[in-house]
């Protein structure tokens, strides 16, 4: 096992290598000056001058990879250029809040969901399991910023159970975000579903589940006991590789209800031109996905006895 | 002897497999009206380039008149009296556009890439591995963030973004049935009468390969008539002209003052549009992937 991580880690380095260069080429080679967009179209030479030699943006291309690299290598990766904000705390603090509003519904939605998925799968081919699919696929076919949209309309500006929008620190955050809570849920349910029924109905013939059978198990008793636990490791698997995402945060949760997480603070600094913050977390966020995929695999082989990892 | 010339009289053309693949398709009466749906957007959006819609940005009323009997005014009118109904099917091209501007930049590109790395293996399967593990590490929205920035915000860089987020899928399958392909017997008969690289990559494999193609295709589709909307309303995509995004993003102001019908069109619109496109898309994974039941 530990000579597999080692591979592992030592593999990560091109494609982490990779992802700094694509970074830095889409970001500082070919994007827009950031010293224009700070100062605008009327500054003076000296000024622009002055604020590019502030920001390390003077130096040659090549210089200014070799400071990003090592800003990846030490975790360090600087200040904002709009605010001077300290980089770390601003991504730390927006990470929480991304999770605050990401986590509580992939946690409950996965419980709710499964325990939905297997009463189909129980009841496979029946009036429920048919018209649960139409429903879902109807309701994937509608945009989710549609629902969003229309949820806020309905539970917050008619009925007046939520603030429209907004957000405070502490535990008074929770008033504001009980409806992205809520929105987030209903939007989980159709993939989750889908791909949770599909999971179970995989194994619905397999040797072991006719075993089952044959020895007199009932049909809640298979799902239960005999197709359950072998489904825990695509499900493992699924959930495992979505918690960078967690991390990162609904862009569109954030934007719509003004909630200052990862999101926000992305498109802020994409309109702002803060090359320091884009790409801290476009690496961030490809570091996340590369070590969450590495423990995926790990879990996998715990998971699964004939996985051998080498 | 004689029987020779007469068989090969009533034994049928061999079809092609898309053509056999489009049979079957058409023979389920759900998946017919769905392609019929798909072929009005294409119609709607042929119109849209060949300037004949009606035109979406002409006044028709007053601002933000009531749905009324007319045509024009059938959705009532925006803020600037002009008519919802031709703004949103003025978005009905917009999306085809994009959709298909996305599919053609990432279709090719993918099945290309993954044709080489499988068929050369070595050095170039390396290359590609290596960039395919870069773009698949950077999350999507973070991609398409980094390109809208590098390209400046617009149409143009919200479907190169999303043709560099689809296209690893597409190269990753076509890589391995590729793969699968390499050492059959067709393939050495082809290099035994002395087929070039270029020839049995191109006429020998990827005939017996495209259909991944062809089903990951409905999904590039779908991600970009759905990608438009979120993008656009993020501030990442379509700036200014008519497009879905657009239209939703202003719907939003509009339903606190009681008006429905920018919101009722554009929903029915996209809404006929992607569930056509996804049943289409599953049904052709039906259809063409064998390994599918």
């Amino acid at each position: 096992m530990g000579a597999y991580i080692v591979r592992r880690l030592l593999q990560a380095i091109p494609t982490v290598f990779g992802v700094a260069l694509l970074t830095f080429l889409l970001f500082n080679a070919f994007g827009p000056d950031p010293v224009r967009t700070a100062l605008g179209n009327h500054a003076t030479t000296e000024a622009m001058a002055s604020l590019r030699h502030q920001w390390g943006l003077d130096k040659p291309l090549a210089l200014q990879f070799l400071d990003f690299l090592r800003q990846i290598a030490t975790f360090d990766y600087g200040r904002s250029f709009v605010t001077g904000d300290d980089l770390g705390t601003q991504l730390k603090d927006g990470a929480l809040v991304s999770l605050s509003v990401t986590l509580p519904p992939f946690v409950f939605g996965g419980i709710v969901n499964i325990a939905i998925a297997l009463f189909i799968a129980r009841h496979r081919d029946g009036v429920v399991d048919k018209a649960a699919r139409a429903l879902f696929i109807a309701a994937m076919s509608v945009s989710a910023l549609v629902w969003v949209l229309a949820l806020q309309y309905l539970l917050a500006f008619k009925l007046d159970w939520f603030p429209i929008n907004g957000y405070e620190g502490g535990w008074s955050a929770v008033k504001y975000l009980g409806l992205p809570w809520l929105i987030q849920l209903l939007l989980l349910m159709g993939p989750d579903i889908r791909l949770y029924r599909a999971l179970f109905l995989a194994d619905m013939n397999a040797d072991w589940v006719r075993t089952a059978r044959a020895k007199g198990a009932g049909e809640g008793r298979v799902l239960l006991r005999h197709v359950l636990p072998n489904a825990w490791i695509p499900i493992i698997t699924q959930n495992v590789t979505t918690i960078p995402f967690l991390i990162l945060g609904s862009f569109l949760m954030e934007r719509f209800f003004s909630i200052p997480g990862i999101g926000n603070l992305t498109i802020d600094a994409l309109s702002r031109g803060d090359l320091p913050i884009l790409k801290a977390v476009t690496v961030l966020g490809a570091l996340a996905l590369v070590a969450f995929n590495l423990v995926n695999d790990l879990l996998y082989a715990v998971a699964d006895p004939r996985v051998r990892l080498q | 002897m004689s029987a020779a010339p007469e068989l090969l009289a009533v034994a049928p053309a061999p079809r092609s497999a898309a053509r056999e693949a489009l049979a079957a398709l058409w023979a389920r009466p759900h998946i017919r009206a769905c392609l019929v749906v798909v072929a009005l957007y294409g119609l709607v959006a042929t119109c849209g380039w060949l300037g004949v819609l009606p035109d979406a940005e002409a006044v028709v009323g007053g601002a933000q008149d009531p749905p009324s009997g007319h045509l024009a005014t059938l959705l009532g009118t925006d803020l600037l009296g002009r008519s919802v109904l031709w703004r949103v099917l003025a978005g009905a091209r917009t999306a085809v556009t994009i959709g298909l501007a996305t599919t053609a930049l990432a279709v090719p590109f993918g099945t290309a890439l993954g044709l080489a790395a499988g068929y050369f293996g070595g050095w170039v399967d390396a290359v590609v591995n290596w960039v395919y593990s870069v773009v698949v590490s950077v999350p999507d929205i973070l991609l398409i963030t980094a390109i809208s920035y590098a390209m400046g915000k617009g149409l143009t860089a919200m479907c190169v973004a999303i043709a560099a987020t689809s296209w690893v899928g597409i190269m990753r399958l076509v890589r391995g049935e590729v793969l699968k392909h390499k050492g059959s017997d067709y393939v050495l008969a082809a290099r035994s009468v002395g087929a070039g690289s270029g020839r049995v990559m191109f006429s020998e494999i990827l005939p017996n390969v495209v259909h991944v193609t062809i089903v990951t295709t409905t999904l590039v589709l779908l991600a970009a008539v759905k990608g438009e909307v979120i993008l656009t309303w993020l501030g990442l995509g379509v700036q200014d002209g008519a497009s879905w995004g657009l239209l939703i993003a202003g719907a939003a102001q509009d339903l606190t003052n009681d008006i429905w019908g920018p919101l009722a069109g554009t929903v029915t619109a996209m809404f006929l549009l992607i569930y056509s496109l996804s049943a289409i898309g599953d049904a052709l994974r039906d259809v063409l992937d064998p390994r599918v039941g």
